[in-house]
This record gives C-alpha cells, structure tokens and sequence, in this order.
C-alpha cells in the first residue's frame, strides 16, 4: 500500500466512460489484475471521502510505463469532478489496495465476463492470463453500444469475444449472463472472472457454480476508507465448510472472491435458486476470514 | 510512564512539546486516532509511522465475535458521513490473540475502546484486556448509535451510564473514559454521573444518530435506516458539549472528539476544555491527519508563544461584555 501525488497524464472519454490515465511508477509496479486505488477528490466541497477505482491497466515495461489507468463514470459528485481533471493535475492516490484476481496453475481456458465500466480490469487480467500462456474468451455486455467497455480491445486480447447489449445496439441482444452457459460450453472453461453490477455477479456466480467451475467476482460495496479501518464495505462470505458466515471487508479480503462463497441471498436480498443459506450458529470468523488463497 | 521529562518540557530545536497529561496518563501528543477509524493501528502502520500518534483508540471489542449490520453501512453526507457497521469485530478472544501482539510491540499508547449489552458484558471485557502491554486505559463505548434497541445506550441514562463506568473502573482497575453522545437533554448531567462513579475521563463526543433517504428509489440509504453522523458536520456540537462539560467539571480530562481535520479544529476543542482531541473521519481521507494536527499545532503554539497544549485546555474567554443571566445558565 503506498500513498502518492501522481500526475494526471490525461483524461478522456471512452463511450460513455472517463478514462483517467496517471503518472503512478510505485502504484503499477506493484499493481496485480483486481486490485483497486484510492483517490482523494479535494476537500471544501463537502466531500470528505476518497473515491475507489479498480485497476484498468498498470504498465510497467515499455513507452508508458510507471502508469496507471482507471475507468468509471459519472455517478456523483466526487466522480463528476474528477472527469473534469486537466493533464499535470495532482491527485492523491493511495493503492494498489485489496487482492487480485488469482491465475490458475498449468493451461486453461478461462471465461472472463464484464459487465459496463466493470468490463475495465478485466482486460488488465487478460493481459496477464495471455502472458502466462492461458487461453482467453470473454463476454463483454452493457445497457448499450455506448457502455460497452473497448470492444475492440476485447477483439485484441481474447481468443474469442462475444458482446451483448440489452438494446441489440451493438453484438448480441440480450444480457452477458444469457450466453454464459453456451460459452462455458464452447470455450471449455475451466474458470470463471466476473466483474460488473453485483446482480450480474450473482447470476455468473449461480452458474458457475451449478457446473462446479471455480468462479472469482470483483465486487463493489459502499467503501469510506478502503484501507481496512472502517468496516463499511463488508460482503457477508461462508465459512469453507459451509457453516457459519462472517461479514468479510471488501476492500482487503477482497473484491475479489471466490463467487460460490458469497452469501448472496443476505448480501443482495432473496433471489431465485441461490445457496441453501446456512443456521444462524456463532460464525466463526476465523474461518471466513482465512479468506481465499494467495495471489496467483 | 515517561518520568525522565515532564508533561511541559519543550522538546530540543525550540518546538513546543506536545506532551500532555491526562491526569496521570501521558501521551506524546494530544492528538489521537479515534475509536473505529484505525482498527488498533495495523493498517495504517503500513502508511505511517505510528509511534508519530498521541495514541489510538482501538475499534470497540465486545465479549463475543460481533458480526454487524447489513450493508449498505455508509452514506456520504454533507460535510460528514454516515455510518452504521454495528460493532462489527471478532470478540475479545480474538482481539488478544491478534492485536494484542500487535498493540504490545506498536510503540504508540492505546486505550482498549469496549462496547457491550450488559455491564457484565463491559466489565468481563476490560477484564481481560486490562494487562496487554501498551494499553494505557479504556474508553467505555457506552455511547454508540448503532444497536438494536435505544434503551441499549447506556450514555442516554446517567444511573445506566454511572453503573457501567463505576463497574469498569473499579474491577479493571484502568483509568476509564466515558465515552458519550450529544443525542441527550443534558449531557452534563450524564458525564457528572460517569465522573461519579469513577469515570478518569470524558470523551466528547460520539457520533450522532442520523438519516438519509435516496429520494429516487425511496428508500434509506443504510441497510440499517438510521446510523451514526460523523465528520466536520459534526464539530461544532463537539464544541459545544465539551464547553459545557469542561465548565461544569473542571479538572476532569477531557478527549474532544468531533470533525478534527486541522490543527485550527483542534485548538477549538482544547480551548473548549479538552485535554486531548480524537481525529476520526479524516482519516480515512488521509490515514497521517492526526500527525498532520499534531504538526500543526506545535505551529500554532509557537505563533501564539505557548509551550504547551495543556495552556489552551480550557482558556477560551468570556465575551467582552457582561454574561446576560440567560447565557451564563446556558453556559453551565
């Protein structure tokens, strides 16, 4: 975890997305597929909270290294302004923070599945899995063409792509969720990558599951420090044997989690066909917190 | 603790030392890290060097692992925030297996923050964290919005709010703070109670019961409706009740806490009467604010040729006219 004054080195639209792109040699050095960065939004304007961002790229080697990219879009105040960053601005950016997504031992076919702007450090994966020697497919959706994260740059990286938009604007009409299974069953997956709206999440997690194919989700949940200390952004997580649950920090034990630990029926209210929720016993936090395993 | 200087020695290179004494308890500065925004200082020991910290109070312990309430738990207000975690933490077991190796080896004074449903609960678990090394007092959450039912705020009661504080302080045998709430009538009245009872200390004040609605879907925007206001929104209350406080009971050590972001918050509350002040919310925006008030108000010291943050505790001065009988009953 390390604190810096980076330099913006642009910003700019993509769709319907800001790019933000800075000067961050430590932060990407260290910077692993996943992990998200803290922004300070500036103080007298009634905002006292830094705002978080996952990961979009981190180069380290070549014309562009030593930076970072994040991607999000305008939702509030805090994101409204920092849209209107200049190229030489100054932000304050604390990261890379949390666990990365974690690559699988030996060859395999993965499954990556982005949902709007969540689409965004997914290709950071991709870029890492390809450069391990992994196979890679993914299904890039969005409301429309417009929120459809870089399609051209899923065309680039993937083995194959499949996109989707709910108003047929651009790939395929419908929502990534409705291609899944016939994906899992034509690129063999052997894992599964999620990121994108939690509901999303949820359904890709459910499916995965229902197949037994390992299954990672970047979630997102209301975050006032992302440093561990504030406890506000907690995902309700079982404990490995199923008994018990702990409510488990995003921002460090997380945001990435294994998707069939998730207890998503107390985290996001009754769904259909979701885990068999376990008795209400004492959690053993303990347990729950041993979380998943290293980064790959 | 610290024999070889006093409290009020200046520290080499003519900077005004920042030492006070809580009454027997000495910390390097007056600035703190307050209960639930540092967890016992782990995290943020990453980012910054936490012996740099007047102290840190831990994030509340409970006797069993407490699991919290439903997300969301935060909701960004003007000038504040909400928050409604309920006393999330894995129990006192834990917390002596985990952070008090921790605490032990930190270098920084820590007061052990407590929090439970009964003052069983309360006294079992400053019990057991009465002897980590490094834990120079408790501060008795008695005061924490976010619990089930009202009648569990023990600092809205001050009969309730003395039995847990006398209980505390008498079987742990370490100087205890009350932590309390402004959600009161008169919050003189219950820290006159905790002081009572054997209370070594006030802290001024816990964050205030609070709402807010998402007028698009309707709905609250905690999962636990209603939560705990904190942050700058929040300062000028803590002003106010340390004022009245420090007035009633002179003497009595007081720790402000409330909206602290700069050394000028700062000075406010000592010159209200704190002794000490607590740095919450900001540090979540910049994990090294309390050392960054702690600098600034060695500036602020020598500017106004003061030695001591013990010299501003309590010297905030009468209007230049004669106090009305009305305004002077207010005051007390």
């Amino acid at each position: 975890m390390i604190r810096a004054q980076c330099e913006v080195l642009s910003t700019r639209r993509s769709g319907s997305y800001y790019a933000l792109t800075l000067v961050a040699p430590e932060i990407a050095e260290h910077a692993r597929p996943g992990q998200f960065v803290e922004i300070a939004v500036p103080e007298g304007r009634e905002i006292m909270l830094r705002r978080p961002f996952s990961i979009h790229q981190a180069s380290r080697r070549g014309g562009w290294a030593g930076t970072l990219e994040v991607v999000f879009d305008v939702v509030g105040r805090g994101t409204a302004w920092l849209a209107e960053a200049k190229q030489h601005d100054t932000l304050d950016v604390i990261g890379p923070l949390g666990r990365s997504f974690q690559v699988p031992q030996g060859p395999a076919s993965c499954l990556l599945v982005g949902g709007g702007y969540g689409a965004a450090p997914l290709y950071f994966l991709a870029e890492e899995l390809r450069a391990r020697g992994k196979e890679v497919h993914m299904i890039i959706g969005a409301r429309d063409h417009e929120r459809v994260f870089k399609p051209v740059e899923g065309k680039r990286l993937a083995h194959s792509l499949v996109m989707t938009t709910e108003d047929g604007s651009m790939g395929e009409r419908g929502r990534v969720t409705d291609f899944l299974g016939p994906m899992i069953e034509r690129t063999r997956a052997q894992v599964v990558y999620a990121c994108g709206p939690n509901a999303m999440l949820r359904a890709v997690a459910e499916h995965a599951r229902a197949r037994s194919i390992p299954c990672q989700v970047a979630v997102e949940e209301r975050m006032a420090c992302g440093l561990g200390v504030c406890w506000t952004c907690v995902v309700p997580v079982l404990a490995r044997d199923g008994r018990g649950w702990w409510n488990v920090r995003a921002c460090t034990e997380g945001p990435v989690f294994n998707g069939a630990r998730i207890w998503w029926d107390r985290w996001l209210g009754p769904g259909e066909a979701l885990p068999v929720p376990p008795a209400e016993e004492s959690g053993e936090p303990e347990d729950a917190l041993a979380g998943e395993d290293a980064d790959g | 603790m610290a024999e070889a200087r006093g409290p009020f020695d200046a520290v080499p290179g003519g900077r005004p030392g920042l030492e006070v004494d809580l009454d027997g308890i000495v910390l390097p500065t007056p600035v703190l890290a307050a209960s639930g925004t540092f967890n016992s200082g782990r995290e943020m020991g990453s980012l910054i060097d936490l012996t740099q910290v007047g102290g840190i109070v831990t994030k509340s312990v409970t006797l069993h692992p407490t699991k919290g309430l439903p997300t969301p738990r935060m909701a960004e207000t003007p000038a504040g925030m909400l928050n409604a975690i309920g006393l999330q933490n894995s129990g006192v077991d834990q917390f002596l297996e985990k952070e008090a190796p921790f605490i032990a080896a930190a270098g920084v004074p820590v007061f052990v923050s407590i929090a439970g449903t009964s003052i069983d609960e309360y006294v079992q678990v400053a019990m057991r964290v009465r002897d980590v090394p490094g834990v120079v007092g408790i501060e008795a959450n008695i005061s924490c919005p976010n619990v089930e039912r009202r009648n569990q705020v023990f600092a809205c009661y001050p009969d309730q709010a003395a039995e847990v504080v006398g209980a505390v302080s008498r079987l742990s045998r370490l100087p205890v703070f009350a932590k309390l709430t402004a959600d009161v009538t008169n919050i003189v009245e219950v820290a006159d109670a905790c002081v009572r009872a054997g209370a070594h200390g006030l802290s001024l004040i816990n964050t205030l019961l609070g709402m807010a609605i998402d007028v698009e879907t309707f709905r609250p925007k905690l999962g636990a409706v209603t939560g705990g206001l904190s942050g700058p929104a929040i300062h000028p209350i803590a002003v106010r009740c340390v004022y009245q406080v420090a007035r009633a009971l002179p003497g009595v050590p007081i720790m402000g806490i409330g909206g602290v972001r700069s050394a000028t918050d700062a000075a406010e509350l000592l010159l209200a009467g704190a002794s000490a002040v607590q740095v919450g919310t900001a540090n979540f925006h910049e994990p090294e604010a309390t050392i960054r008030v702690a600098d600034g108000l060695a500036a602020y010291l020598s500017r106004h040729g003061l030695s001591s943050p013990a010299e501003l505790t309590g010297r905030v001065r009468a209007m230049p006219r004669e106090p009305d009988a009305e305004s002077d009953r207010r005051g007390a």
